[in-house]
């Protein structure tokens, strides 16, 4: 047997011995990015579809979390940059080869833009809120003309958003586990169907918790099918990609992938899912939970997985 | 003007010299490096074979870490070398970890650091910190795009690799075989 033991005397902090240059602010930034462009998607699709007054958890109630959400996660972003006043440059550059340009120039975007959807519909939600000043008034009225316009651009912005969560990691040829472009269609159907789980759990509508249920379903099988891809397309590429795939398949994150991402946060829930459209009776918190902490912890898990990947020479 | 730089891995003996004598030229702050030894074993007892590299950023051709930045902090400087200016970094952190090298680290007052082929001596037409004081004269630095130049000479001359070639990044860290 050739063996081959490699020394180095370079310690970097955060560099060495295993890359963790992101904490816990990039996961959490990516699952509360999956989850506000899932509901801005199905909140524009289905009142472009004119399924508001039918569909109203999903249409105008859950806009309301969104711009908090955004929030927070932009509160996460900021606090992993380490040279923070310099934050204005991103927006000094358009950089298409960057998925971090993409990111910042989409978010600037569609944080206001979230709000002014989220206004849309207040008066609607809340029958005694009243706007006060004439202006906001006629700038309501105008947001209102608007509506099938910006639920347009929204459901635009959200797929962005949604996909380049996982774009930003696949494009880091330098750590293989995350370098398929599988990230980004896994993470916005998983931000889908996180936002689906909670439509399905604050909807007080039958018509309207069936319909989502069986959305998230429906979701929830398409990312089983891209897991499963994903590692198909990392076995048969090179050696690097074979051994990130083995990180998950015997490696240190097989129990936490296998157990609690898939089996406790995909098929327990859509199995339960399965149940409840069949009248059997499910306490409707254990799938959202279930499904919302998959979630985050898919984003944990990538995250890490991905950094702990690496070219060997 | 491509400027490269080649390690001769027969010479080179892991004194570390290099290592002392960028973080003294270019204030790198205790802890941290800009260039480091490994050293490669291959084989079974008794049969062994050693290399030794002095390693850093790769100045690659094609690199990752330019396409990644968000800001244009990471650019192509004078020759083809990769800096950073400070005043734009953000620390994001996203070239850090597209460099399959690991050649880049957060400085302690926050923007992106990594070895700079000692530009400033290279404009004053002196050899990087690293090559000017090897003791076994194991470090070439030079421009490719001039046949005369002596890495150009070596490279024709002697065996020679870079790593992870595949990664696809063209790198301009040379190691002589």
């Amino acid at each position: 047997m050739i063996e081959e033991i490699i020394t180095s005397g370079r310690m970097n902090p955060e560099i060495d011995p295993v890359l963790h240059a992101w904490g816990w602010e990039i996961p959490l930034y990516l699952f509360l990015g999956g989850i506000s462009a899932g509901i801005l998607i199905f909140s524009a699709y289905f009142s472009l579809r004119g399924r508001q007054d039918e569909l109203p958890v999903a249409v105008k109630w859950m806009p309301l979390a969104v711009p908090a959400l955004i929030g927070i996660g932009l509160i996460a972003l900021l606090l992993d940059l380490s040279h923070v006043f310099y934050a204005w440059q991103l927006f000094t550059n358009i950089r298409w080869e960057s998925p971090m340009s993409w990111g910042a120039w989409t978010l600037m975007i569609i944080t206001p833009l979230s709000i002014a959807w989220l206004a849309i519909w207040l008066e609607d939600i809340f029958p005694k809120w009243d706007w006060k000043f004439d202006e906001a008034k006629a700038a309501i009225a105008w947001l209102k003309g608007q509506q099938r316009n910006l639920a347009k651009v929204l459901i635009l912005l959200s797929v962005i958003l949604g996909m380049y969560t996982g774009i930003l990691l696949s494009a880091f040829n330098a750590r293989p586990f995350w370098n398929t472009s599988i990230l980004g269609p896994l993470f916005l159907a998983s931000g889908l169907s996180a936002s689906a789980a909670l439509v399905a759990f604050f909807s007080k509508s039958e018509v309207e918790k069936r319909l989502f249920t069986r959305i998230d379903i429906m979701l929830i099988s398409i990312e089983l099918f891209m897991i499963v891809h994903l590692f198909m397309g990392h076995l048969a590429g090179t050696q690097v990609h074979i051994q990130a795939a083995q990180m998950f398949l015997g490696g240190p994150f097989t129990v936490p992938f296998w157990v609690f991402v898939v089996g406790l946060g995909l098929i327990l829930p859509v199995f339960l899912e399965l149940l409840e459209l069949k009248h059997k009776f499910i306490p409707a918190i254990v799938p959202v939970v279930l499904i919302v902490a998959g979630n985050l912890m898919l984003r944990f898990i990538v995250v890490n997985a991905g950094q702990a990947s690496r070219w060997l020479y | 003007m491509r400027y490269a730089m080649a390690v001769d891995t027969i010479k080179c003996v892991g004194c570390n010299d290099c290592v002392v004598a960028c973080q003294t030229e270019n204030d790198v702050p205790i802890g941290y490096c800009r260039d480091w030894i490994v050293e490669k074993t291959t084989g079974t007892y008794p049969k062994l074979q050693l290399e030794i590299r002095s390693e850093r950023c790769n100045h690659c051709a094609n690199a990752p870490c330019v396409r990644t930045c968000p800001t244009e902090a990471s650019h192509y400087g004078p020759g083809g070398i990769v800096l950073v200016e400070k005043n734009e970094c953000i620390g994001c952190k996203a070239c850090i970890t597209s460099c399959p090298y690991d050649a880049r680290f957060v400085h302690p007052e926050g923007y992106v650091d990594k070895c700079t082929f000692c530009i400033h001596r290279v404009e004053k037409g002196q050899n990087p910190a690293c090559v000017a004081v090897c003791p076994t004269h194991a470090m070439i630095f030079g421009d490719l795009d001039d046949p005369n130049s002596n890495i150009s000479r070596a490279m024709a001359t002697r065996k020679w690799k870079s790593l992870i070639p595949e990664a696809g990044t063209d790198p301009k860290v040379f190691y002589l075989i």
